[in-house]
């Protein structure tokens, strides 16, 4: 495998890859079932209370 | 885990820690004994004088019986990172303000006699200061922090968390030592030498094993984006670190290596490792905080989830390939650096992503913007990403660069990032986690935050102002032909230029300096409990009962 071939399959898989990979992203953070679980993981850093068997303060 | 509250007898964790360091110990003795490299043997005592204070601290550690409380966060460690992180940022920025005088007067501490005190070997004492020292320190508290909080759980690993911080700071210590002294392997943000970098390499794998091993204890099922993004700086800091320092010894009692690359290659690892330094660890860490200390201040969750999630993903698969961007008109192949230059332009994206993310966060609760100092200082620094993330790809194009490369326009744009953004979300971050973990109900002052915010911006503003124009004029000088097709300007014609906007850029850092001073002073007193006179500051709210993400 020579430079060309590399930069050639750089150039056009990695554009391939690339555009697969966000779409992966997109659907995982839009599909409509994962709504409920995100809005809840959104609230975590406000509910952080004191360690599930312990107490804190 | 264990659940009772006082385990008896001494842990794995103690005996694991007790072993490494004996035989860490036993190490430096060979080399402080065989290594006739001056240099190399001050380094060796250091190492034997700090593995020796270890084992001796795990001594009475064991002696007294205790162990930790696994009922509850482990929070001694978040106070000494706090210290750390403020100590060490005073360092930093008072060396900045020591080389930029030197810039502007380069008679200040100039002495043949002492090669130490020159530019060249304060410089890298500035950048890792501040980077690694203050940023880094900044980091690993509020990740240890962040990590507790969102997974409810205590700290993995025990003893060996502190290992993580003692071995930082022993890292930084080696490190800024070895600068004065003349040990670099002369490569940005990587300067130090082979047997540090392996240090560095051990006490950062033990830094990912801690994370993960309280990411792996979790209650919450979800891991939240902070963590997320905390993970990534850690484990791309640590392969970025690997490969760049990647070098052979001329001894293993000498202190010079030489690089396993060379040429372009070797210049193309450098900023592959540079450019991501700026993208993991001063972006992607820094983001992780973003996540977890502006919606904490603001009471609100964070904007958008699902905008999260794709700034995450999309962050750091673009950020990896924009190093080429800093090797324009190199050797460097063509296709590559046009590679660099669009995946810079395209990092816009996901910027601009996390920075509306975290602004409109506060959607619903601007009126903190004038009555929190603390939560303005947080949105500034969003503002300030924003910006910089804007100048960045702009600067990335081809054409931009072949103007502001080499010119203080670069410097001027790397201090919006770093004062505007990194240092402002981090002294956010501390005005946050002084009172949380010293249990106390508010500030010192409130004031006091006041006069750093103001001081701090305007001393900002002073900096990248002076830097646009010093660094685009010195780029326009170094161009200018005459009608002969002679250069017009002689490069100390340059330098007499800039020595107006020179002693401007002192002036704002020293302001900076101030602001930090401010900071450092109003922190101690609200540590200690103290309340200012006459200041009618609210508690800080109870939080408010779930309220529904936009996401």
């Amino acid at each position: 495998m020579n430079y060309e071939d590399v930069a050639k399959f750089a150039q056009t898989w990695g554009l391939v890859y690339f555009a697969l990979l966000f779409a992966l992203v997109l659907l995982y953070a839009l599909w409509p079932g994962n709504q409920r679980r995100f809005d809840e993981a959104a609230q975590i850093p406000l509910n952080d209370g004191p360690l599930e068997n312990g107490e804190d303060q | 885990m264990n659940d009772s509250a006082a385990r008896k007898g001494i842990g794995l964790d103690v005996l694991t820690l007790g072993v490494f360091l004996s035989v860490l110990a036993l190490v430096s003795l060979f080399l402080t004994a065989k290594t006739e490299d001056p240099l190399m043997k001050v380094h060796a005592v250091i190492l034997l004088g700090a593995f020796t204070l270890g084992i001796a601290a795990l001594f009475m550690r064991a002696a007294s019986g205790l162990n930790f409380d696994q009922t509850r966060y482990e929070e001694g460690l978040i106070k000494a990172g706090i210290v750390a992180t403020v100590f060490w940022g005073l360092v930093g920025f008072l060396v900045g303000v020591i080389i930029a005088s030197q810039l502007a007067f380069p008679n200040i501490m100039y002495n043949p006699d002492f090669g130490w005190m020159n530019f060249g070997r304060l410089r890298p004492v500035h950048t890792s200061a501040v980077i690694f020292a203050f940023g880094g320190n900044a980091l690993m508290v509020t990740s240890f922090y962040v990590v507790q909080r969102t997974c409810h759980a205590r700290l993995a690993g025990g003893v060996w968390a502190w290992f993580v911080f003692w071995g930082y700071q022993l890292f930084i210590v080696l490190a800024a030592t070895g600068y004065v002294s003349g040990i670099t392997q002369s490569k940005e943000y990587a300067e130090p030498e082979w047997y540090i970098d392996i240090w560095l390499t051990i006490v950062w794998v033990a830094y990912l094993l801690v994370f993960l091993g309280t990411l792996w204890k979790r209650k919450i099922k979800h891991i939240y984006v902070a963590n997320w993004f905390y993970l990534a700086f850690i484990v791309t800091v640590a392969m970025l670190h690997i490969i760049n320092n990647l070098s052979v010894p001329i001894s293993l009692t000498e202190h010079k290596s030489y690089s396993l690359f060379s040429g372009v290659q070797d210049a193309m690892t450098q900023w592959w490792y540079g450019h991501n330094a700026v993208g993991f660890f001063l972006t992607a860490g820094f983001l992780g905080m973003m996540y977890y200390f502006v919606p904490k201040r603001a009471e609100r969750p964070v904007y958008s989830y699902r905008l999260s999630i794709v700034h995450f993903w999309s962050l750091i698969f673009i950020y990896i390939w924009a190093g080429p961007h800093h090797l324009h008109y190199t050797a460097l192949p063509m296709w590559a650096q046009t590679l660099g230059m669009t995946f810079s332009i395209a990092l816009w994206m996901p910027s601009w992503g996390g920075m509306i993310n975290g602004l409109m966060t506060l959607s619903g609760a601007w009126d903190k913007l004038r009555t929190d100092p603390v939560m303005r200082m947080l949105v500034v620094s969003v503002a300030f990403y924003g910006m910089s993330t804007f100048e960045g790809p702009v600067m990335s194009i081809r054409a931009v660069n072949s103007l502001s490369h080499y010119t203080d326009w670069t410097i001027g744009h790397v201090h919006s990032g770093a004062l505007g953004w990194v240092a402002y979300v981090s002294f956010g971050a501390m005005y946050c986690l002084v009172p949380w973990v010293w249990k106390r109900k508010r500030l010192y002052s409130n004031d006091l935050v006041e006069w750093h915010f103001w001081i701090s911006t305007i001393g900002i503003v002073f900096y990248i102002t002076s830097m646009w124009v010093s660094g685009i004029m010195q780029g326009l000088m170094w161009r200018a032909y005459n009608s002969f097709g002679f250069l017009e300007y002689s490069f100390v014609e340059t330098v007499e230029a800039m020595h107006p906007y020179y002693i401007i850029r002192a002036t704002g850092g020293l302001l900076f300096l101030i602001g930090a001073m401010i900071m450092a002073y109003n922190l101690w007193r609200t540590a200690r409990g103290d309340v200012r006179k006459g200041e009618s500051v609210p508690d800080i709210a109870p939080l408010p009962s779930a309220i529904p993400a936009v996401s």
